[in-house]
């Protein structure tokens, strides 16, 4: 590789597992994951932190992995669209978007299931408003977001049901 | 009457398949959701090659001017750096690409790479292949581009005057197509009406649906073999390898197209063929495989926006009972600075003449000019919305000067339940629907009286104005592309089909595999459902082949995913190959089982004879005498059958009437009506939607909650066009909006609940009574501007303006004094 700057070594935890990886100064943390670590889950749709194809959860907050250098992510926990289903079995919030139609063509969910994952975790019985908001940084071209939000309120109904049993 | 004779084309009721049904109509989840949910999907980002670099492009930072100079020296000495191209080189390895138009727009000579000029703010003069992402755009930046700006024109009928700049020298014109059509004799409606509404001016602007996934294609021209393969996210493969195999000099067979998922397109990945065609020469003069992704940036400018048209002296003649007779229009449509895909736009919209409506006199002067802005490419609701757009503000704007209900007098006007299957004054068919219970629905959805009640209520001096529209739109699909032959006669193109195999593999699994290039429209849950219920089975055990491979998936020319027909085209194909493999599997298992052929019924994955069911044979053993057994079965049987089975589902169409412009351009016809209230601040023009609704009929429904997700995309669409997504140039040809902070895309917060019902008028015409209806018909930038004419009320001006934004309500809300309305009204 022939890219200026300076080179640096980085250690990150993703979903479990952990990483150590030298990464030159500039490189995003979005292309780390993407291209370094082949997690290609994460997604990018903008470079400029509009659309959030690239939502992640790191150190317990959720952030846009094109945002922030790959170096600034040294130490750091990381949650991507890879871990949810990790034994293979999907999750309540997974599963809901398949069974409402939560999806077309797949680019932004990963994205949104990280920023609804991050919803849910905080405020698990959200109004349709609340769900809106949380999910305001994530672009959809599809679906006009009305079986996103299902989708949703949908596995938090579905979470309180099976936390009720 | 002087009008021209429609040419009489006949369409025939279809024979509908007995077998749909079991699962067909049901909204059984999707399965491409397990991987998509998990990030397990493939993205063209998401591939790549042992021996790879990355490509940039060099884009001109000028919309319009005359490279002097194209020096690559420096990029070419930075370490990392595999080859740079540019349009001198371009101009000695290709043709350039063949032109749809006819002279004097044929004469056109476009490059992948711009060669002696630029002519728009964006458009590429070089490419540069390095090592990495960064190198290259490092690279990029190290090409030396000498320019001699030019003047700049933007504007549609300023391009088409005879003084402006000339973009393309070689035509001697900004004017690339111009025709009229002309049905009926709107000169004697004119002069025979109760009134005359004359409005000034439309203007249809600019946007794109912006696919969340930009443009991207993994390119490698290979040495041994002389094969392209491409690995891309281009939704027509085989339009593209019409344009791109000429433009290189290699035969269409050398282009092997491959896809996998695709995050959107909307029209616009239609438009990635130039950029292929540079990456291929760049492979191959690299001697490595070629790498691009569109940086959002690079989709905006350069990826290609919606057609943007202006309507002008637009003339309406209206009987006092409020009959519209129909109208005159001159419009001018923007195709940007070449013709990608243009100039079919010139006559995709009279797919929809009179649009909802039984207008009968129609005639429209129809310009399509170049300017220095980017190309323009087929956008969701293609050509059509612009035309359904203006109608709609027609019907909105009669019934406001002068004084009808608007829901009476689009009852009035539609065309009637019982009129179908209704020919256009141009010879479309309109095979089916209920347009008055559709507007109903919607309206019943909103509640329409009690806002209606809550509009009067509120009064003046509240600071705040409700207003409540309606948009009835047509979702046209499955187009005879003989309609290309009305703008240049000399196309040899016509009719339209897809193909698709359905095989019994060699343990009895069924696989279905389509010539399409699907982007989110579940069409391998769709493709499942009626293979599943033609072959007696669950779709869960269908597979279906994921994405496009030119190498063993089957296609015919049309082949895609594009303009509203997968369910009719698609399905189509997947139906005529399932019942194919159907008889198969039953003359195998007739033979097995010593029964008669008319015995056999299929269920479960086996075959047995009716009413005894104990006589079965599993699609394993059928697929063992066929494939592993064959000595077993007689050989007159074994020679008969495959068990992989090609089916090209063919429209009926015939050529249209090129002078007369008549024809059956499309096969179906989906309706949506939308209605809608909005709440304007008249201190801000800030604008609320308090209720939005939806009443879709796109004929026999194959999956609901898959059309639901249709209908609410293509509103989503249409809601950030009317409010919030725009692309604009300044007078320097400078886009404004080149990245998602300053083009909008709508959010969750932009985008209300939309209520949604259905009705299904089967269309008559299709192998399953669905029709085509991904697009929509750009019903909310209709709904929207009629309820901000209602809350304008009196003596506004007219809502001109597909696109309003705040300020622009807000001056609507505020005209200067002494500004025209923009609309005048001759009555007898």
């Amino acid at each position: 590789m022939s890219d200026s700057g300076t080179a640096h070594a980085v250690e990150v935890t993703i979903n479990g597992e952990r990483y150590e990886r030298t990464v030159l100064a500039r490189q995003l943390l979005v292309h780390l994951l993407r291209d370094t670590l082949g997690l290609r889950g994460t997604h990018i749709g903008c470079d400029t932190g509009n659309c959030g194809a690239c939502t992640i959860i790191c150190d317990g907050k959720l952030i846009k992995s094109c945002m922030m250098l790959a170096v600034q992510a040294d130490g750091a926990e990381i949650e991507t669209v890879e871990g949810l289903a990790a034994d293979g079995e999907l999750t309540t919030l997974q599963k809901a978007f398949n069974e409402h139609h939560g999806l077309q063509c797949g680019y932004c969910t990963p994205g949104i299931l990280m920023s609804a994952t991050y919803l849910l975790r905080h405020n698990p019985n959200p109004a349709e408003a609340e769900i809106r908001r949380a999910i305001r940084g994530n672009l959809c071209r599809c679906t006009g977001y009305v079986h996103i939000v299902e989708s949703i309120r949908a596995a938090a109904a579905s979470a309180a049901e099976e936390a009720a049993r | 009457m002087s009008g021209t004779p429609v040419t009489e084309t006949t369409l025939e009721r279809v024979e509908q398949s007995e077998h749909l049904g079991r699962w067909s109509g049901k909204s059984i989840p999707r399965k491409e959701d397990r991987r998509l949910l998990q990030g397990q999907g493939t993205f063209t980002d998401d591939g790549g090659h042992i021996h790879m670099g990355y490509a940039q492009f060099v884009r001109s930072p000028y919309a319009h001017a005359r490279i002097l100079s194209v020096d690559t020296a420096r990029a070419e000495a930075l370490d990392g750096v595999y080859a740079t191209l540019t349009g001198a080189e371009v101009k000695e390895l290709t043709a350039p690409f063949f032109q749809i138009a006819p002279e004097p727009g044929g004469k056109i000579a476009e490059y992948c790479l711009a060669v002696d000029k630029v002519r728009y703010q964006g458009d590429a003069v070089a490419v540069v292949l390095a090592d990495s992402r960064e190198t290259a755009r490092d690279a990029a930046e190290l090409v030396e581009v000498e320019y001699e700006p030019l003047p700049v024109v933007v504007d549609s009928i300023a391009a088409a005057a005879p003084d402006a700049p000339i973009l393309h020298d070689e035509v001697g014109s900004n004017v690339v197509w111009h025709g009229v059509y002309d049905y009926g004799d709107v000169e004697w409606a004119l002069q025979e009406a109760d009134h005359v509404v004359k409005i000034d001016r439309l203007h249809f602007h600019r946007f794109s649906s912006t696919p969340l996934e930009c443009n991207a294609a993994v390119v490698n021209w290979d040495p041994g073999t002389g094969i392209v393969e491409i690995f891309s996210n281009n939704q027509m493969p085989m339009f593209a390898s019409l344009v791109i195999g000429p433009a290189l000099g290699i035969p269409s067979n050398s282009l092997l197209f491959r896809s996998q998922d695709i995050g959107g397109a909307f029209g616009i990945k239609i438009g990635s063929y130039p950029q292929i065609t540079a990456l291929a020469l760049l492979s191959r003069k690299a001697g490595r495989a070629a790498k691009w992704t569109e940086y959002r940036t690079d989709h905006m400018q350069s990826a290609g926006q919606g057609n943007e048209r202006t309507f002008r002296n637009i003339e309406v003649p209206v009987m006092s009972d409020g009959t519209i007779l129909g109208f005159k229009v001159e419009a001018f449509d923007d195709a940007g600075a070449y013709l990608h895909y243009e100039p079919l736009g010139a006559v995709i919209w009279s797919q929809v003449v009179p649009g909802c409506y039984k207008l009968k006199h129609i005639q429209v002067d129809f310009t399509e000019t170049v300017s220095n802005k980017c190309p323009t490419i087929p956008n969701r609701g293609y050509s059509r919305l612009q035309h359904l757009w203006m109608i709609e503000r027609v019907i909105d704007i009669v019934a406001h000067e002068l004084g009808f209900d608007p829901v009476a007098l689009r009852k009035t006007n539609y065309v009637q339940p019982e009129d179908y299957p209704y020919r256009t004054p141009n010879g479309c068919v309109y095979d089916s629907g209920d347009l008055p219970r559709a507007l109903d629905m919607a309206l019943a959805a909103i509640d329409y009286p009690s806002w209606r009640q809550r509009q009067q209520e509120l009064g003046t001096g509240s600071g705040k104005r409700i207003g409540i529209g309606i948009g009835t739109t047509l979702d046209s699909g499955t187009n005879n592309f003989g309609q290309a032959r009305i703008i240049n006669p000399d196309l040899p193109f016509s009719g339209n089909g897809e193909a698709a195999y359905v095989k019994l593999d060699l343990y009895g699994e069924v696989n279905v595999n389509l010539g399409t290039t699907p982007q989110g429209q579940s069409h391998e849950t769709t493709a499942a459902q009626v293979v599943a219920d033609i072959l007696g089975m669950s779709p869960d055990a269908v597979s279906v082949s994921v994405g496009f491979d030119a190498r063993h998936n089957t296609y015919v020319a049309f082949s895609g995913t594009y303009a509203s027909q997968f369910a009719v085209t698609g399905l189509g194909a997947a139906m005529g190959a399932a019942e194919k493999l159907r008889a198969e599997i039953i003359k195998v298992a007739a033979y097995a089982l010593g029964a008669e052929e008319e015995e056999i019924e299929l269920n479960d994955g086996s075959a047995y004879v009716r009413g005894d069911e104990e006589r079965a044979i599993p699609f394993i053993g059928i697929a063992n005498l066929v494939y592993s057994n064959v000595a077993a079965l007689a050989p007159e049987i074994a020679d008969s059958v495959s068990l992989n089975c090609r089916h090209v589902y063919r429209p009926p169409f015939e050529i249209p009437d090129t002078e007369t412009k008549t024809g059956n351009l499309t096969l179906t016809y989906a309706s949506q009506t939308h209605a809608c209230v909005l709440e304007l601040d008249e201190d801000t023009g800030a604008v609320e939607i308090l209720d939005y609704a939806v009443a879709d009929d796109c004929g026999r429904v194959i999956n609901p909650s898959i059309v639901t997700g249709q209908v609410h995309g293509a509103t989503a669409h249409g809601i950030g066009a009317a409010l919030w997504e725009t692309f604009e140039y300044d007078e320097d040809g400078q886009l404004q909006q080149s990245s998602f902070y300053d083009y909008h895309a709508v959010t969750a917060l932009d985008v209300p609940h939309i209520k949604t019902s259905h009705l299904e008028s089967p269309s008559p015409f299709t192998p399953n009574g669905a029709k085509g209806m991904g697009e929509g018909g750009g019903a909310p930038l209709h709904a929207i501007c009629s309820a901000l004419q209602d809350a304008l009320g009196e003596g506004a001006p007219v809502v001109a303006e597909s696109h309003n934004h705040w300020e622009r309500i807000y001056r609507l809300l505020h005209p200067e004094s002494g500004a025209l309305r923009g609309v005048e009204v001759r009555s007898r």
